[in-house]
């Protein structure tokens, strides 16, 4: 590991400044993902700012009926606040469902958006990655890629984004909010995150040294009826091979609200906007579901081992707002 | 300007202070293990996957593999050799000894200290990815066999002492004081 000096910012304007006069400094928050890349030596930083004391660490209400998350408030502490478990119960469940006990309580929510692909390659010193070193070439299109990207994915990559948190955001139409030293700014999450086309080592929008402050939700009445389920090769403790979040609204049998999104099988949490237009005021049965999952799983462009998605992704679909829609006629 | 990539840091950990140089990237699991001789502590894969390192950090369960030493300055640290009373083992540790809830005993500490903070998560109504119904007007799910096996899954056992364990835990659970760890004042110093 290389050599770095360790700061504690003392504010979000001074910790900005740090990162701003010192393009090889990273902000430091729980570690989780950070730590383990220097580990590796995917990340080599000259210096550490920890953000962890920065007053960043609380959910709030908003006069709208949303909640302001800060950037800090710990995986966990969000995950069981009753706010997120009353109003986005699939936020609640996206987070219990990731990493351990352990890792939720050091994980940060800013730190989760930012997480970086689990793939082998990727982590892999030896070998080439284009995400890691640009116009080096992607091993995994020909290679290991059973839990790569069938949706979204270029000629470049075809990793997957690891975030179970960020597929419930991406449903619920978040805001993530940072500093530069130009001020502060926002970006909707569905900008945040960047295609992969020729350039996946720019994983987001983000400008060089910005610090996400907070997320912010926008009331969704609809997530009151929502769902996160994760499907993983282990019962626990393991990143997705598919997931869905998902939230139903039912009147007189059709199909009055619905948000949906998708993890594990694109290099961004993927919004599953296709199927929410074939559901928007359709017959809310199994049948509707599946269309739904056709027309959003059309894109999909599987590799040599990873079509088991497609088929996956359909099934899950059609499993858990089956189980909504029946939830609603209760 | 000449760069510190070094430090002179205070830890607190089982209510006494150790004041000692770290190279920042030091972890708190090396600092624990190779500078301070708490070696109760285990490395298993230094990865932040198998939960050997856990310690409880302000009362919460994490991994010291997975964090700098200089970085938990200012934090109270609770390794296994601060979870019993003096002679009084911790009513998790007693568990584990009357269930056998371990065979090689490498996992164990990691294992005990995990379950301390998972009881005390427990305890506070925290749910889990088990829990059926997470909306806080369902109230603090029953601790389960299925709802242990989930909060504990971040510790990794070899031997696969799993079943003992999870009986140890519930045996635990049972005692009024399982999910407390003993905050003793921070009185006694020491330089390493």
């Amino acid at each position: 590991m290389r050599e770095f000096a360790y700061q504690k910012a003392g504010d979000v304007s001074g910790a900005v400044a740090l990162l701003d006069a010192d393009p090889e400094a990273r902000f430091l928050a729980g570690g989780t993902n950070l730590v383990d890349l220097m580990k590796s030596g995917v990340e080599r930083p000259t210096r550490l700012v920890d953000v962890r004391e920065l007053p960043l660490d609380r959910v709030e209400s908003t006069p709208d009926g949303g909640l302001r998350i800060g950037a800090t408030v710990t995986n966990s502490d969000l995950a069981v606040h009753p706010e997120v478990r009353r109003r986005y119960p699939m936020l609640a469940q996206a987070l219990l469902a990731g990493a351990s006990g352990q890792l939720r309580n050091m994980a940060t929510v800013g730190g989760n958006l930012l997480q970086r692909t689990r793939c082998g390659y990727f982590t892999d010193l030896s070998k080439p990655c284009n995400k890691r070193t640009p116009g080096s070439g992607c091993p995994a299109i020909r290679g290991e890629h059973h839990n790569h990207a069938v949706l979204g994915a270029s000629a470049y990559c075809v990793a997957v984004h690891p975030s179970d948190m960020a597929v419930a955001l991406a449903a619920l139409d978040a805001v993530v909010h940072f500093e530069t030293v130009d001020g502060p700014d926002a970006l909707p999450i569905g900008w945040f995150f960047l295609p992969v086309d020729e350039t996946p080592h720019r994983e987001t929008a983000l400008p060089p040294g910005a610090l996400i402050t907070h997320v912010s939700l926008p009331p969704a009445p609809v997530a009151a009826r929502s769902r996160y389920r994760k499907v993983r090769e282990r019962a626990s403790y393991a990143f997705a091979i598919g997931s869905i979040a998902a939230a139903l609204d039912v009147r007189d049998g059709l199909v009055h609200d619905v948000r949906l999104a998708y993890g594990a099988v694109a290099s961004r949490p993927w919004r599953a906007r296709a199927a929410e237009r074939v559901l928007a005021g359709a017959s809310a049965d199994a049948e509707t579901f599946a269309a739904a999952a056709d027309a959003e799983l059309a894109a999909a462009r599987p590799l040599a081992h990873n079509e088991y998605k497609v088929t996956l992704m359909r099934n899950l679909t059609v499993a858990v707002l089956s189980e909504l829609a029946e939830e609603a006629g209760r | 300007m000449a760069v510190s990539t070094s430090s002179v840091i205070t830890l607190h950990i089982n209510g006494e202070k150790f004041t000692l140089p770290v190279d920042h990237r030091t972890t708190l699991l090396d600092a624990l293990r190779e500078r301070l001789d708490l070696t109760g502590t285990k490395k298993g894969c230094d990865q932040g996957q198998c939960g050997a390192c856990t310690v409880l950090v302000d009362g919460r369960r994490t991994v010291s593999c997975l964090q700098f030493a200089i970085a938990a300055e200012g934090r109270e640290i609770t390794t296994i050799e601060g979870v019993a009373d003096g002679e009084q083992l911790h009513p998790v540790q007693q568990a584990f000894l009357d269930l056998d809830g371990y065979q090689c005993g490498y996992c164990t500490p990691g294992q005990i200290c995990s379950a301390i903070g998972m009881l005390g998560e427990h305890a506070d109504g925290w749910p889990s990815a088990a829990t059926e119904d997470v909306r806080p007007e369902a109230g603090p799910p029953p601790l389960t066999a299925d709802e242990i096996r989930e909060r504990m899954s971040g510790n990794l056992c070899r031997c696969a002492a799993y079943a003992s364990i999870v009986e140890a835990v519930a045996r635990a659970a049972e005692a009024p004081a399982a999910s407390r760890i003993d905050a003793r004042p921070n009185t006694k110093e020491q330089a390493a």
